[in-house]
């Protein structure tokens, strides 16, 4: 299921455990996936099977992004699946130095 | 999106590890979210639409910045140092609320219907809720914060920062759990200040330990230090600038062994001071951090890397950029003329900034955005060609003498570098010929001499007669506000009667 992915917009794991919230996404419709099934609004409920091709597993406080870098998700919540923009995996964006005042 | 999930995030990762420390209190991560909920709980069951609060710092401080977030109501952090009647107006402005306040402060509050009243203990006691709030509002759009402004130049405005500004701040400049388990930072920051609430959410994202200390004293901040091993600290300039005459005065060794970062914002810095503190503490990181209460706090950092190029550089271009706030962290910058056109590199004009942290609304009042998103801050300033933002005062004390802006900011460097002077500042005094002219409060050294006119021919022989104080007072002290902004309105009125006064 294709959906707007808006910054700040959060979305929960129909298999596992993780959450994520946007922080920059593509305009347009897209699928969000995690262990390979699409993701849920953080209220709704639903099932499915975590596919073993999408089980690496996410961490909490990572970001992870699409190949040019126009989509960004940070995980709120660790789980066991791996995330995925329709069926092409998303990857752990290296850490920059961000302009932190503390 | 709700800022509540920077607790949940920092309660998942490192439930056990200290949030906050005060005095003998101690409370995990995983202790204060259960406060919070605890307290959300309360709050939603009462039906007020907002969570102030009048106290001190204390670990209520950021159990109420997540309880209102979770409850979904505002979170409102009033001003102590205000009179009786200012805070029952501003009260007034925020029916119903739950106000957590303490048996001092409570004293100034006339009872009212739409106010209920909680002391800190009680509120710190509430029964333990289940996770059933634990599912906040999404909606991005939904005020998170709302602070009065220090109303130094009028009647407090009400500035709104929704969830969506504070967490794009977060996440736009800390990196999650990036603090170290024995890492701590002591915040001395008045709760009702934006450095005090970015410090709570900062501190959470970044799993670290927040000391706090209510009352700031030089000798309690270094004994602080020292005792909870505090390896960050964030202050106003004048709170250093204690600091610094505190260790030179005494002799005190300048030992704290476990601090690798200094922060300082909320006001202008000495150059001396800044320059005094770096040779103080040579190990330790200095950030300079310029922000805004309607930016969601920093938007521009001078960092530990740039101030010791700054210090070590011959060329006065880089030296200079001690002076300066640094550059656009997570944010765009730009500077305009009174018609809007942008300005180049070196042209002073108004401080534009633009970003998702930026909410530059008031309640009421509405956003003050213009079209394409820029807010404009009212600080005057110039960015250098590497983009180093360097201010020049608020546009609002600009002294508009015969149609010529001038800056009370060269004026008072010029003074500031005569040996007996010790503080100063220039406001604008009605004048019949000029409309607007320059006039200087000084105050000196105690055991410092300087006649009207040496201090005249100064400013006069390095900028230029134009610039020259009309008329120069000297003042045991000057007028500051709590976290060190210098009172210009009130010196401007004490002035203008004088000198009026005088001519009569």
């Amino acid at each position: 299921m294709a959906t707007a992915l808006k910054p700040g917009s959060r979305f929960k794991s129909a298999v596992c455990d993780t959450q994520v919230m946007v922080v920059k996404a593509p305009a347009g419709e897209h699928e969000l996936c995690c262990g390979g099934v699409a993701m849920l609004a953080p209220t709704a409920s639903g099932e499915g099977a975590l596919d073993a091709n999408f089980a690496s597993g996410t961490l909490i406080g990572k970001r992870y992004v699409n190949e040019d870098e126009s989509l960004e998700l940070l995980c709120t919540k660790g789980g066991q699946g791996s995330l995925s923009l329709g069926a092409t995996p998303l990857d752990v964006k290296q850490a920059k130095q961000l302009p932190s005042s503390d | 999106m709700n800022i509540s999930t920077i607790l949940d995030m920092a309660a998942e990762a490192f439930g056990d590890r200290v949030a906050v420390v005060s005095g003998e209190q101690r409370l995990s991560y995983a202790q204060l979210r259960e406060h919070a909920l605890s307290a959300a709980a309360y709050l939603r069951a009462s039906g007020a639409g907002y969570l102030a609060l009048l106290d001190v710092a204390s670990p209520a401080t950021p159990v109420a910045i997540f309880a209102a977030a979770y409850a979904g109501v505002p979170y409102v952090p009033l001003n102590y140092r205000l009179t009786a009647p200012e805070l029952n107006a501003l009260v007034a402005r925020v029916a119903p609320a739950v106000l957590v306040t303490n048996a001092e402060y409570r004293q100034l509050l006339t009872p009212h219907d739409g106010m209920q009243l909680i002391d800190r203990d009680a509120f710190m006691a509430l029964p333990i809720a289940g996770d059933e709030v634990a599912q906040p509002d999404e909606d991005p759009r939904a005020v998170a914060v709302q602070l009065f402004t220090s109303g130094t130049t009028g009647q407090p405005k009400a500035a709104i920062l929704r969830h969506e500004n504070l967490m794009s701040y977060i996440v736009g400049t800390v990196e999650f759990a990036a603090a170290d388990e024995a890492d701590a930072i002591v915040v001395t920051v008045p709760p009702y200040h934006i450095a005090g609430i970015s410090a709570v959410l900062s501190s959470t994202y970044a799993c670290r330990r927040m000391v706090q200390l209510p009352n700031f004293d030089p000798r309690a901040w270094l004994q602080a230090m020292r005792s909870e091993n505090v390896s960050n600290a964030f202050l106003v300039p004048t709170m250093l600038g204690r600091i610094v005459e505190h260790l030179d005065a005494s002799g005190e060794a300048p030992a704290l062994p476990a601090l690798r970062a200094l922060a300082y914002g909320g006001g202008k810095m000495p150059l001396a001071t800044i320059e005094r503190a770096m040779q103080l503490f040579p190990q330790v990181g200095f950030t300079n951090a310029y922000g805004l209460t309607e930016t969601s706090s920093t938007i521009a950092v001078l960092g530990p890397d740039d101030h010791r190029a700054a210090a070590a550089s011959d060329d006065p271009r880089v030296r200079r950029r001690l002076s300066s706030v640094g550059r656009a962290a997570a944010v765009e910058i730009e500077i305009r003329d009174d018609e809007g056109r942008v300005l180049g590199a070196e042209d002073a004009g108004m401080v534009y900034v633009r970003g998702p942290q930026v909410s530059g609304e008031y309640q009421s009042l509405g956003s003050q955005l213009d079209a394409d998103g820029w807010f404009p801050t009212k600080d005057r300033g110039y960015l250098d060609a590497d983009g180093y933002l360097f201010l020049d005062g608020r546009a609002d004390d600009v002294i508009v003498r015969g149609g010529e802006n001038i800056s009370p900011g060269e004026i008072e460097d010029v003074l500031l570098a005569h040996p007996a002077v010790a503080d100063v500042a220039c406001v604008a005094i009605p004048d019949a010929q000029w409309g607007e002219a320059v006039a200087a409060a000084v105050v000196l050294h105690a055991d410092g001499v300087a006649s009207v006119a040496e201090l005249q021919e100064l400013v006069r022989a390095r900028l230029r007669s134009s610039r020259v104080p009309q008329a120069v007072v000297f003042r045991d002290a000057l007028p500051y506000n709590e976290t060190g902004k210098i009172l210009r309105r009130v010196i401007r009125q004490e002035l203008a009667t004088q000198v009026a006064a005088a001519a009569a």
